[in-house]
C-alpha cells in the first residue's frame, strides 16, 4: 500500500520546504561576493544532490530487482529514476539561470559540476527510448536493472573525469564548495537538502500509489471480466 | 585575468539580482504544479475506469438476480 | 585448460575467423575513419592540425567509427542462436562477454593500425608523437570494448538497434573520451609531445576500464537470461 503514510509525509515535506524557504529569505546572511543571486544556490544545489543521489538510489533497486527477479523492484527503479530526471531538468534550467546571473551567459562549459550534471542528465534521458525499445516485458525490466546499475556506477567517474578536465587555471565561477561555508548558511543549506530529499520521497511514494491504483483497477478488471483494457504504458512498470 | 577581474566586480544590484532569483524560484514552482497536473489527469483516469468497472459489476449483479428470479 | 578457457578461446576464435572470412566490419570501419578525417578537413578548412583539435579530431572519428562495428557485435549471436548456445552450455555465461569484448578490442587495435597513421599523413607533422599515443589508445579502446559489449549485447534484443547504440553508448563514452582527449592534446603539441597530466589521465583511463569491465561481467549473466 504506497498511499499509507503518504499524507503524513507530504505534511512533512511542506513544512520542511516552507522552512527552509523562509530560512532563506529571512535568516541566511547576504554572500559577499554574489549578493542576492547566491540565494539560488540553497534551491539548485539540494535538488542536484537529491537528484544524483536519486539516481543511485534507482541504480541500488535494480539490483535489487536482478537479484530477487521481484518486479516491484523494478518498479522502484523505473520511478527513482523517472522522479530524479524531472529534479534534473530544475537543476539544469536553475543552473542556467543562475550562470546568466553570475556571468552574463546562459550556460558556462567552466562549472565541471553543471556539466557533469549535464552528462549524467542526457545518459538517464536515454533510460526512456531504451526501454521503449525492448518489447518482451520481463527483458526490458531486466535491461532497464542493467542500465539503471551501470549508469549508477558512471555517475562518480564521470564527476571526477569532468572535474580533472578543468584547467587548473581558471577559478571556479560558483564556488560551491560546501566546505567554506559559515555556519549560518550551512544551517539553511541543509534544511533545503532535507526539504528536497522529502520532496524527492513524496514523489516518488505519490507516482507509485497512482501507479499501484491504476494496477489495481485492471486487475479488479480482470477479476470481473470486464471489457476494456484502459490505456498501458509501454514502458512504465506495472505495480499491484 | 580575465576571471580575476570578473571576481571582483560587484554583485548584481538588489532589483535585478531578485528577478533572477525569482526566476528560479517560479521555474520550480511551475515545474512542480505541472507534475501535479499530469498526476492529476491520471487520477481522473483512474477515478473515470473505477466508474466504468463499478457499473459494469452492477449491471452484471442486476442481471444475475433477473436469471435467478426468471 | 579449463572450460571456460576452452570456451573462450572458442568464440574468440570464431568470431575472428568469421570476421576475417566476411570482411563486414573492418573495412567499413576504417573506410569511414578516413573519409571522415577528409570531411574534417574541409569542414575545419586545416590541413595541420595540433594540440586540442587534433585530439579532437582523431578521438571523435575513432568513437564514431567504433560505433559501426560495435553495432554488428552481436549480430550473428542473434540471427543464428548464439545466445540460445551459451545458454545452454555449461559453462560460465559471462565468457560470452569477455570472448566478444577481446574481439572488439582487436577490431579496434586494427582500425587504429590503419586511421591512426592515415591521422598523422594527412595532419600532423612527424610521427614522433605515435608511440606514446599507443599506451593512450590500448588503455581506451578497453573501456570502449567493454562498455561497447555491454550495450551492444542488450540493444541486438530491440527493435531500432541502430540507433540504440549511439544513444546510450554516447554519454557513457564521455569520461574516457575526456581521458582519452586529455592524454593526447598534449602528445600532438605544435612543439612536439607533451606529458601534462598524462600519468593522471591513463589512471583515469584505467579506472574506467576496471568499472566498466568488472561492471559488465557481473551484469551480463542477466542478459542471458530468457
Amino acid at each position: 500500500m504506497y498511499g499509507k503514510g503518504l499524507r503524513p509525509l507530504s505534511i512533512a515535506t511542506v513544512a520542511m520546504l516552507a522552512l527552509s524557504l523562509s530560512l532563506v529569505f529571512f535568516y541566511a546572511p547576504l554572500d559577499a561576493d554574489q549578493g542576492f543571486i547566491q540565494k539560488i544556490f540553497y534551491l539548485h544545489v539540494p535538488l542536484a544532490i537529491t537528484a544524483l543521489v536519486g539516481f543511485i538510489v534507482g541504480g541500488v533497486f535494480a539490483i535489487a530487482h536482478l537479484r530477487s527477479g521481484n518486479a516491484k523492484w523494478d518498479a522502484y527503479s523505473y520511478v527513482s529514476i523517472h522522479i530524479s530526471v524531472i529534479f534534473g531538468v530544475a537543476v539544469l534550467v536553475t543552473g542556467a539561470i543562475w550562470a546568466k546571473a553570475s556571468w552574463g551567459h546562459w550556460w558556462v562549459w567552466d562549472e565541471p559540476t553543471l556539466v557533469s550534471f549535464l552528462i549524467v542528465f542526457l545518459l538517464y534521458c536515454t533510460y526512456y527510448p531504451f526501454r521503449y525499445a525492448i518489447e518482451d516485458r520481463d527483458r526490458q525490466a531486466r535491461y532497464a536493472s542493467v542500465f539503471a546499475v551501470t549508469a549508477g556506477a558512471f555517475v562518480p567517474l564521470n564527476f571526477m573525469a569532468v572535474r580533472m578536465a578543468q584547467s587548473l587555471v581558471h577559478p571556479r565561477v560558483f564556488a560551491t564548495s560546501t566546505g567554506g561555508l559559515p555556519g549560518s548558511m550551512m544551517l539553511v543549506f541543509l534544511c533545503s537538502l532535507a526539504a528536497m530529499a522529502l520532496l524527492w520521497l513524496t514523489l516518488v511514494k505519490f507516482e507509485l500509489a497512482a501507479k499501484s491504483a491504476s494496477g489495481q483497477v485492471k486487475r479488479l478488471r480482470r477479476a470481473l471480466d470486464a471489457p476494456g483494457s484502459g490505456a498501458s504504458s509501454r514502458i512504465a512498470p506495472e505495480v499491484s | 585575468m580575465l576571471a580575476l577581474l570578473l571576481a571582483d566586480a560587484p554583485a548584481l544590484p538588489l532589483d535585478e539580482a531578485g528577478k533572477y532569483v525569482a526566476g528560479a524560484y517560479v521555474v520550480f514552482v511551475v515545474l512542480l504544479v505541472i507534475y501535479v497536473s499530469i498526476m492529476a489527469s491520471k487520477v481522473a483516469r483512474i477515478e473515470r475506469e473505477l466508474k466504468e468497472v463499478a457499473s459494469f459489476a452492477e449491471q452484471r449483479k442486476a442481471e444475475e438476480k433477473e436469471e435467478v428470479s426468471a | 585448460m579449463t572450460p571456460s578457457r576452452a570456451a573462450f578461446a572458442a568464440i574468440l576464435g570464431k568470431e575472428l575467423r568469421s570476421e576475417l572470412r566476411t570482411l563486414q566490419s573492418l573495412p567499413a570501419m576504417a573506410l569511414f575513419a578516413i573519409t571522415t578525417f577528409v570531411i574534417f578537413r574541409f569542414g575545419l578548412d586545416r590541413t595541420q592540425l595540433s594540440g586540442s583539435l587534433a585530439s579532437g579530431v582523431l578521438w571523435a572519428t575513432l568513437l564514431f567509427a567504433a560505433v559501426l562495428g560495435i553495432n554488428r557485435l552481436f549480430v550473428a549471436e542473434r540471427e543464428e542462436g548464439g545466445f540460445d548456445a551459451i545458454r545452454l552450455a555449461p559453462i560460465d555465461r559471462s565468457v560470452l562477454f569477455t570472448a566478444k569484448v577481446a574481439a572488439l578490442m582487436v577490431y579496434l587495435l586494427a582500425l587504429e593500425l590503419i586511421a591512426v597513421p592515415v591521422f598523422a599523413l594527412f595532419f600532423l607533422g612527424s610521427a614522433t608523437a605515435l608511440l606514446p599515443l599507443v599506451s593512450v589508445l590500448l588503455l581506451a579502446d578497453f573501456g570502449l570494448a567493454a562498455t561497447g559489449t555491454l550495450i551492444s549485447s542488450m540493444a541486438v534484443n530491440s527493435r531500432a538497434r541502430d540507433l540504440l547504440v549511439p544513444l546510450v553508448l554516447l554519454p557513457l563514452i564521455v569520461p574516457l573520451m575526456i581521458a582519452a582527449t586529455g592524454a593526447t592534446e598534449p602528445l600532438l603539441a605544435l612543439g612536439g609531445p607533451g606529458y601534462h597530466r598524462f600519468g593522471t589521465w591513463l589512471i583515469v583511463l584505467g579506472l574506467y576500464d576496471l568499472i566498466f569491465g568488472l561492471v559488465g561481467y557481473a551484469v551480463f549473466d542477466f542478459l542471458l537470461e530468457d
